[in-house]
């Protein structure tokens, strides 16, 4: 269903013009000259003090839990001050981003959405971050998120909720909500985020932008809060495949200080992502991922999308992966089993908070005990108390060892799939945006929006979600194309060609439709910028 | 059957007598040394790992642990690792991961340590020692494997500084992420009541062959190289395993020793008393030579180790593996057997040379001229006494080979005499000089002058007529006396053997 004009009516003009921008767009008017960065970053800043309110306070998107509005403005002098001197600049110098709040940001506050970590203001740059800052890319803030990552709604926020720009009462995906809600509601025209089991491409898909899951160590993962280390890849969010496509570019390539980063230089994304052209491309649509589970209205506007890539000259074929249904299972033994041993470190002792026993003496182990009980959100300790119970002696070959090896099938089942289709391609979520609060009670409901997305990180592969239209409920949903490792090129061909042919049926961008948000109370931290 | 004794103030638990439980029961030993890495960096990051800085100053967001902060393989340990490896004739793996050992404690970072689990570097190994007496023992080795060391506890306001009964704890965590290779023998069976013994060599014998492979300075008194020693015992050496006891950070060769004898005696007594040994750990004091219960291992206790995700996989290849065996240096037990064979020392004189830990100083003192004869003489005999009653090493002395070497040319070519050089010793002991400033300074030449000797023997025959008449006489042993006068009024500088020579002579007497 093509969105009417008539439901356009976000920001319009002047300042308000340069949020609807894309990034590509900031990056060729700040380099020719047409705008400062310093305007750029005041007018998201202004966007973020209109409609973002702040987590908790029960108003507002709620994408960020930080805002740095004065460093954020003093990057952007900065790179204004050394393009007006002539300097050669990042071709993405001075147009913002915002950063997923897992990601360690040197001087700002990192919470990973938890108590435990409430305050903690990191001595060191996630090397992600250090590329962003070396591009000259002001930081606006940090974004909103399950605790450590954990969820797929954003709810499981020790701060509050997100709220999907589409609907404030419905949940924006998670657990990178924010970042997905940041991008979506002009709050920000890129975002960093990271996906363990498709905490990028969900949140794209249920609120309408593009999303990417690069190939594992295709981006470090130094400077990421590590929920589970095999799984974990950080990636862009943005409006667009191409604006996607050059956040990537910034943040990827080999890093020395994550053993686990591929020695590969990053590809050509931009220039695949501007190629359009599917002509003679394999289209592979995965059997498994497209019946049972997936809701009617989803399937259609998928149909519907893969039809336009037929169209396009795209070979479209059928593969099976049988072990998929599988995937689920073994990814609810890995990641909590790693997320146990990675969230050992929280323990009061040398950062973030540290909580006293309220009574009987104040030992080592007891003040950790303390801490934890007091630090982490119920998801978390769900998950901690499933990934030790697997690692334990007596239980490792049935759980992880037998996961591991579900996950060595997934990855025989992608390179089957893979003779005969260069990308695979399913619906990214199962449903549209679900509300708020709808599926807390009830986690098996909740992991199940995953359940398209898990099996790229079982295998290690990359994975993008974009846009193919909205359902008769007027909310987004997305498209998932899924590639070879480190053959991230192809999601950006196929996924810049076929937003091309959405946009021509569209006639224009899916979120310039998206509705008008309430303009809320300030947050004071923006208040003040 | 002898009863139990308790040891009176010691604290400790009851004993048998350390032959009677040997008497008794077979003993099974078993070491995991840890050893520090003499890298320059830490196992996993970039941080120093230098001894004795101001705590806390040698870390980084990975060795503390950070949130984010991830760790990468340093290849110079992993060289190491693989030095030490080839040593003990391991195997060395062509693929080995790391693994998590996870449990909660202060002093370890991440509340895991990264280690290696069931696909260690090395394996399969052995080291040759040899006991006090030159018995050959065959030590197995079952891995050596990679890990990280931990931060450091100090324990503050309790009597033993132990955890318990702290005030507070102070964690220093420069140490953490240091280098450490845990090198595991296999069970040590049959070596009976010299199971003590066949420990302390052992550790001894790694000790020589991690300082010959210049991958630590092993020095235990600074931790940089840990014991765990494991002590079992059985009714017969056809029997099971035993339960077996495993005392940490024992920190000195005769520690180890005691430290084995010490549990043998009390888990005798245990089993005398009809009551089973437990699997635990156990503290090793020092001051009192016994060993206290620690924790006690149980099936609760579980490391839940998987393999470590942030890491990939160790490969190193085998062109890398013969690279490094290329380039080790002479083993200890190669070195002493062409040492011995070089220097025509019997097999009890080489022993006493190894024991005494004189091999390199002698050694060096022959590279610098001296005779081997000459070299274990004065270093076995003269320093080796003066650095026991000063209670130092020989290597702390003040003398070193060129000195010793020196000394030894003097004697050879006959400037001065075997006592003399005793003399001179002493003044290059005592900060005179080389040994040929001190034979200057003291005047301690040998009188080689036949006319002035002559006049000495002259003048002292003349001093003593009695004695000249009693050697005419053919009481030629009487002429010791006029030697002695001899040498006193030369102070000692003559030839004792030509001035007994000039005396008979000058008095006429027939030569013997």
């Amino acid at each position: 269903m093509a969105p009417s004009a008539d439901r356009s009516s976000g920001p319009q003009n002047g300042a308000d013009e340069l949020v609807r921008a894309s990034a590509a767009d900031l990056a060729r008017r700040l380099t020719a000259g047409e705008v400062t960065s310093e305007d750029v970053v005041r007018a998201h800043l202004d966007r973020i003090a209109a409609v973002d309110g702040a987590p908790g306070d029960g108003r507002g998107v709620a994408a960020y839990l930080h805002v740095s509005g004065e460093e954020a403005l003093a990057t952007a002098r900065d790179v204004d001050a050394r393009r007006a001197a002539g300097e050669q600049l990042h071709a993405l110098a001075g147009v913002p981003v915002a950063v997923k709040d897992v990601v360690v940001t040197r001087g700002t506050p990192t919470t990973a959405g938890s108590k435990i970590l409430e305050g903690w203001v990191p001595p060191y740059d996630a090397t992600l971050v250090e590329r962003l800052r070396v591009a000259g890319m002001p930081v606006l803030g940090k974004t909103n998120m399950d605790e450590f990552a954990m969820g797929s709604s954003t709810e499981h926020s020790a701060y509050g909720p997100t709220r999907n720009p589409w609907d404030t009462s419905r949940t924006p995906g998670g657990s990178g909500g924010g970042s997905a809600a940041a991008v979506a509601a002009f709050e920000a025209p890129l975002a960093v985020g990271t996906d363990t089991g498709g905490s990028i491409r969900q949140p794209a898909a249920v609120t309408g932008s593009v999303g990417v899951k690069p190939t594992y160590g295709g981006i470090s993962r130094y400077g990421l809060i590590a929920m589970a280390s095999s799984l974990d890849q950080a990636g862009p969010c943005a409006r667009s495949v191409l604006d996607a496509a050059l956040l990537h570019e910034v943040m990827g390539g080999h890093d020395p200080r994550d053993a686990t980063s591929l020695p590969d230089p990053v590809g050509p994304l931009a220039e695949a992502a501007r190629s359009r052209d599917v002509r003679g491309m394999r289209v592979g649509v995965v059997r498994e991922l497209t019946g049972e589970g997936f809701s009617a209205e989803v399937m259609a506007s998928f149909r519907s999308a893969v039809d336009l890539l037929a169209d396009a000259g795209a070979e479209v074929v059928e593969v099976s992966c049988p072990t998929f249904a599988h995937a689920l299972d073994a990814y609810y033994l890995v990641m909590p089993s790693e997320a146990s041993s990675n969230l050992a470190r929280f323990d009061g002792m040398r950062f973030g908070l540290r909580v006293e026993p309220s009574e009987g003496p104040v030992t080592a182990e007891r003040v950790m005990a303390a801490t934890r009980g007091a630090g982490f959100g119920p998801e978390v300790k769900r998950r901690i108390i499933l990934g030790t119970y697997a690692l334990s002696a007596g239980y490792y070959d049935a759980y992880y060892g037998s996961a591991q090896k579900v996950r060595t099938l997934v990855q025989r089942d992608f390179a089957a799939a893979h003779e005969q289709a260069d990308v695979l391609v399913s619906p990214t979520a199962p449903t549209t945006a679900f509300p708020l609060g709808s599926r807390l009670d009830d986690p098996l409901a909740m992991y199940a929006a995953d359940i398209a997305t898990i099996p790229a990180n079982l295998a290690g592969v990359p994975g993008m979600s974009l846009p193919s239209g909205l359902a008769a409920d007027g909310l987004p949903v997305g498209f998932q194309v899924m590639a070879p490792a480190r053959a991230d090129e192809r999601l950006y061909r196929l996924g810049g060609a076929l937003e091309a042919l959405l946009e021509d049926r569209w006639g224009g961008p899916l979120l310039a439709s998206a509705p008008a948000l309430d303009t809320v109370p300030a947050r004071p931290e923006v208040a003040t910028a | 059957m002898s009863t139990a004794t308790a040891p009176a103030a010691t604290g400790g638990e009851p004993l048998v007598a350390y032959d009677d439980a040997t008497a008794r029961y077979d003993v099974v030993i078993g070491l995991e040394v840890h050893v520090e890495l003499g890298t320059a960096t830490k196992m996993f990051d970039g941080s120093s790992t230098a001894f004795g800085a101001e705590p806390n100053t040698q870390v980084s967001p990975v060795s503390l642990g950070l949130p984010g902060a991830l760790p990468v393989v340093n290849r110079t340990a992993v060289e190491h690792g693989i030095r030490i490896g080839l040593a003990l004739d391991c195997s060395i793996a062509e693929m080995c991961r790391f693994a998590r050992k996870n449990y909660f404690y202060p002093d370890m970072p991440k509340n895991f340590q990264t280690s290696q689990y069931d696909e260690p570097l090395a394996a399969d190994g052995h080291l040759d020692v040899v006991l006090e007496d030159g018995t050959p023992w065959r030590v197995e080795v079952e891995r050596a494997h990679l890990e990280e060391d931990t931060g450091k506890s100090t324990h503050v306001g309790g009597a033993t500084g132990r955890i318990h009964g702290a005030d507070h704890s102070l964690v220093d965590y420069n140490r953490a992420g240091i280098p450490l290779v845990e090198i595991v023998t296999r069970p040590v069976a049959g070596a009976g009541a010299r199971a003590p013994e066949v420990a302390r060599a052992y550790v001894a014998a790694l000790r020589d062959l991690l300082r010959a492979l210049g991958v630590s300075e092993a020095r235990m008194e600074q931790g940089q190289m840990r014991a765990d020693v494991n002590v079992s015992l059985r009714p017969s050496p056809d029997a099971p395993l035993g339960t077996r006891t495993e005392t940490k950070n024992v920190n000195s060769f005769r520690s180890v020793e005691r430290a084995v004898r010490y549990e043998v005696s009390r888990q005798a007594a245990v089993l005398d008393a009809g009551g089973s040994v437990l699997q635990e750990t156990r503290h090793w004091h020092e001051d009192t030579g016994i060993t206290t219960s620690g924790r006690v291992k149980s099936d609760a206790d579980d490391y839940r180790y998987f393999p470590e995700p942030d890491l990939v996989p160790l490969t190193p290849s085998r062109a890398w593996v013969e690279e490094v065996r290329a380039s080790l240096p002479e083993l200890p037990v190669a070195r002493r057997a062409r040492l011995q064979a070089e220097w025509g020392y019997s097999d009890l004189e080489m022993r006493d040379v190894v024991n005494a830990g004189l091999l390199d100083v002698i050694s060096a003192t022959v590279a610098q001229g001296a005779s081997p004869a000459a070299a274990r003489k004065w270093w076995g005999g003269e320093l080796a006494r003066t650095a026991n009653a000063r209670e130092v090493e020989v290597t702390a002395l003040p003398v070193g080979p060129a000195e010793v070497a020196e000394l030894a040319r003097l004697v050879e070519s006959g400037r001065i005499t075997d006592r003399m050089a005793r003399e001179v010793l002493e003044g290059v002991l005592a900060g005179e000089g080389t040994p040929t400033e001190v034979v200057t300074a003291r005047g301690l030449e040998v009188v080689s002058d036949e006319s002035a000797l002559v006049t000495a023997v002259d003048e002292a025959l003349a001093a003593n007529p009695d004695v000249a008449e009693k050697i005419r006489g053919g009481k030629v042993q009487a002429a010791g006396a006029v030697v002695g006068a001899v040498m006193k009024a030369t102070r000692g500088a003559a030839d004792a053997k030509r001035v007994r020579e000039l005396v008979l002579e000058r008095v006429g007497a027939p030569q013997a």
